[in-house]
């Protein structure tokens, strides 16, 4: 135990600074002055623009009163007490910066980091804990997850980036027969529940086959795995510092189209993008709260159509369930962010659909053995009574992503329209 | 005069490990190494040249690796006899191609900046790899990383084919599913970049490893850069060459940075070059801003691959002058300064003329008069890929296999009814034949 305390001292030396809520507003207000823009790995909206569905999202907590409305929060300790505006990748940053500040076995690391990543979500991080506690790594994925794990294996908190999720894939073996298996092959002697592997992910407009990939469904089939994937900036922050917190590895992809959305671009007509990322910065607390893992959250009630969806996939699904509405007078559709992909949420869906007796499910990733095939096949089992109309699936085409073909190949709101439309006319 | 022969000679042997000599532990090592012939060799399988020392010592290092040069940075030739036996045209090609790579880079950055493309990376400061391609033998197989698109320029890549590329067109040969830079050429032996890292690393001993078994006197080059070289694959693909004896020649660009990380972060060993000799693969350093230092050692691994099934590592010392790509701004982790001093005193392209000057083969007029008009060109092939319209839709569909498969033709369908019904919800107008042949 000895030599544990004395490897933790110079953690506990640096903490000092952080300890005072002073300083910690400070270090975040420093990540709010970054120069936005400065590296354009995500780039803003394609000039074609995006529809203008998510500037006007009845989804995002523009202000302190609706944001901490949420009963989620209730036992969490923040609500009486400050939100600040933030966009998607300030609510990450924020995240990392209370796990650096508190736990002083915490460290965060990945290729370019150190400046700030590829997508700024580390800027100010290492200036304000120290290099060795926020740090550059080697360019090799499969390194930064067993380093991960490695420390994890010891008790302490590894917050790895993988720089796209694209890039994910030669930690593979990492990921899959060690992080997952840590714990079960040890009769439960070693676990790596410090691990937290956070990776921008998704579509963002002309990222093609190596910058748009949503990997979510080849670590659903992994036992042992938890996946994790936010829609917005107040839960990001949530969901991460649970992710962080959980004592089992936890995957983390980041839509990277909405790190920096912070809406009203134009709509530049002709023809619609139909996807809509477009988010106005939230309302998010300023301090240490949690939002539940493996629990969806039904954004909006309905009672004939369930529409399921998860990260920014959920921008377009508000906007084709708008549309659909619309379109048929009394037409009401359950929205639902399944938040965390494994272990999902089944309850909420089933007990939707139980209701609906109609299920919509959209992810970008392509369709054949993607999660949507999950959850139609779990909904099957389990509401096959109820159901009034065949589950439909809107999803990526299965092919590589493609660069030129983006628009086409997408579960746009065209698509899930269509698809809501379907179940609804069955 | 300069002979492949002699340059061979100098690439570093695995023999040559025993007599290098810097370090202190390194020292005692060779000397131990020199009197190993009266030594007792161990009989372990895993190590047939060892030999027992009763000396409890650590080996930190051997002898920094030498950095070939044949030009000082005013293009002057420091050992005459290096300098390589070529003729004016084939020189002022070289020269020519770096300048139309620096050109195109200059249009082509200015246009992503302008939203005409989507993405792009320049190759500032890394031109003098060109005369890589003039080392080789056409149908001599290439792999790439992404920032060597002159070797692609020296081997005959049309700037058409470039901006179509760029374009992401009807004319692309990667039918506009890939990001800008992505290029490949069948026809010039020249495999399709693909965006992760060091993937095309180990393709490159396998590759190779399957043209020695043709018989054929061809070898395969692989570049990479230093960040790559961390990769798991390229560790696999050295130990997979050197065993297979493939002939093969890794070429790893060190231009100092990885994105924002610089070299000195991403190893501590004596830069990439150690690695090879770990491996036991023969292996250079090289001036990598010095065209016919470049070529020189090419052209020697290649004769290493071709004639004796050896692979060859070399490490080329260059610097990336450009931001990583344009989705980057290098202001955020490295000085004006130091990038200007790179651009001021060790430009390949300036070398370069120096020396075609002093040769006589190049002036301030030809100068002028070629910037001009590759510029012009370069330009008409711009405007004339923005006009071309975008593949065909059912390209989406096409080549994920050799045919179409039955969830493919089905989902093709799908999305044929949806463009039908909601002909305005899509960018029709921008695809070839307005989308109406999906
Ligand atoms: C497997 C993988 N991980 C991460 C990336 C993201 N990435 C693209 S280029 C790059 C840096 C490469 O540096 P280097 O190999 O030195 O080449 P250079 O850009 O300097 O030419 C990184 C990290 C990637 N493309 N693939
Ligand atoms: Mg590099």
């Amino acid at each position: 135990m000895s030599s544990f305390r004395a490897a933790t001292r110079p953690f506990i030396a640096n903490c000092w600074k952080i300890n005072s809520n002073r300083v910690y507003i400070k270090a975040f207000s420093s990540v709010r002055n970054f120069p936005f823009g400065v590296c354009r790995e995500s780039s803003p909206a394609p000039a074609e623009g995006f529809m203008p569905g998510l500037a006007r999202s009845k989804l995002l907590k523009h202000t302190h009163e609706e944001a901490l409305k949420n009963p989620e929060l209730v036992d969490t300790g923040v609500v009486g007490g400050e939100t600040k505006k933030m966009n998607f990748l300030q609510g990450v940053n924020d995240a990392m910066c209370i796990t650096l500040a508190t736990d002083e076995t915490a460290v965060v690391f990945g290729e370019d980091v150190s400046f700030g990543g590829v997508f700024r979500c580390t800027l100010g991080l290492a200036e304000m804990f120290g290099k060795d506690r926020v740090f550059n790594t080697p360019l090799s994925e499969q390194g930064i997850v067993g380093f991960g794990i490695g420390m994890a294996s010891v008790g302490h908190t590894a917050i790895a980036e993988i720089q796209f999720a694209d890039y994910i894939f030669p930690a593979f073996d990492q990921l899959v027969n060690e992080a997952a298996k840590y714990r079960y092959r040890s009769g439960n002697e070693f676990s790596i529940g410090g691990l937290t592997v956070r990776s921008p992910s998704s579509a963002v407009g002309h990222g093609a086959h190596y910058h748009s990939q949503m990997p979510e469904a080849y670590f659903a089939h992994t036992p042992g795995l938890k996946v994790v994937i936010p829609r917005s900036p107040i839960q990001a922050k949530g969901l991460l510092l649970a992710s962080i917190k959980d004592p089992n590895p936890v995957i983390f992809f980041e839509p990277k189209i909405l790190y920096r959305a912070a809406g009203n671009y134009e709509y530049n007509g002709g023809y619609s993008d139909n996807r809509g990322p477009l988010i106005k910065i939230e309302q998010v607390p300023t301090g240490d709260y949690e939002l539940p893992l493996g629990k969806a959250e039904v954004l909006k009630r309905g009672k004939d159509v369930t529409v399921v969806g998860y990260g920014s996939q959920i921008y377009t699904l508000e906007i084709a369930i708008q549309m659909a509405e619309k379109h048929i007078p009394g037409l009401s559709c359950e929205l639902i962010d399944l938040r965390t992909i494994l272990p999902w949420d089944v309850d909420t869906v089933a007990k939707s659909v139980d209701k609906t007796g109609r299920l919509v499910i959209a992810h970008e990733a392509p369709k054949t053995a993607g999660f949507g095939a999950e959850i139609a096949a779990s909904v099957m089992e389990r509401c096959f009574l109820r159901l009034e109309s065949p589950i439909q699936r809107v999803c990526g085409w299965d092919t590589p992503f493609p660069l030129v073909f983006e628009k086409f190949y997408l579960p746009d709101v065209t698509r899930c329209f269509e698809a809501i439309k379907k179940a609804a006319e069955y | 005069m300069f002979t492949a022969r002699s340059l061979v000679n100098r690439i570093v042997r695995t023999q040559a490990f025993r007599t290098c000599t810097i370090t202190k532990v390194s020292r005692t090592f060779v000397t131990a190494t020199r009197k190993c012939q009266n030594q007792e060799k161990v009989e372990f399988p895993g190590a047939p040249r060892s030999y027992f020392t009763e000396k409890l010592e650590f080996i930190h290092s051997i002898d920094a690796i030498p950095t070939y040069r044949v030009m000082d940075k005013e293009g002057k030739v420091l050992v005459p006899e290096e300098e390589p036996n070529i003729t004016e045209e084939f020189a002022t090609k070289i020269y020519k191609d770096m300048v139309t790579l620096n050109t195109m880079d200059l249009i082509l950055y200015e246009a992503q900046r302008q939203g005409r493309i989507s993405f792009y990376m320049t190759n500032y400061g890394e031109e003098a790899i060109i005369s890589c391609g003039a080392a080789l033998d056409p149908s001599d197989v290439i792999f790439g990383q992404y920032r060597e698109a002159g070797i692609l320029l020296y081997r005959g890549f049309t700037l058409d084919e470039f901006m179509n590329q760029c374009y992401s067109n009807e004319k692309d040969h990667g039918k506009g599913r890939q990001m800008p830079v992505h290029y490949g050429s069948k026809s010039l032996n020249f495999q399709t970049i693909s965006s992760p890292l060091a993937t095309q690393i180990p393709h490159a001993s396998g590759a190779a490893y399957a043209l020695k078994r043709t018989g054929k006197k061809n070898c395969v080059m692989c570049f990479f850069g230093d960040g790559a070289a961390s990769e798991g694959d390229f560790h696999a693909a050295l130990n997979f060459a050197a065993t297979m004896q493939c002939p093969v020649i890794f070429f790893c660009r060190n231009n100092g940075y990885a994105i924002s990380t610089p070299a000195l972060e991403q190893y501590k060993g004596d830069g990439i070059a150690s690695r090879g000799i770990g491996y036991g693969i023969d292996t250079i350093r090289v001036d990598g801003n010095d065209v016919w230092a470049v070529y020189n050692v090419t052209k020697a691994a290649r004769q290493l691959a071709v004639d004796e099934h050896r692979p060859v590592l070399i490490e080329a010392l260059t610097y990336r002058v450009g931001h990583h790509s344009t989705s980057d701004d290098s202001s955020a982790y490295r000085s004006k300064k130091e990038v200007e001093t790179w651009m001021r005193y060790d430009n390949p392209i300036t070398r370069f003329r120096k020396w075609l000057h002093n040769k006589g083969w190049w002036n301030d007029e030809k100068e002028a008069n070629y910037r001009v008009d590759i510029r012009k060109e370069i330009l008409k092939s711009f405007s004339k890929a923005e006009k071309i319209h975008k593949p065909s839709l059912t390209e989406l569909f096409s080549d994920v296999y050799d045919k179409p498969t039955p969830n493919l033709i089905a989902q093709q369908k799908e999305l044929r009814e949806i463009i039908q019904k909601y002909p305005a919800n899509y960018p029709l107008a921008d695809f070839k034949n307005g989308g109406e042949d999906l």
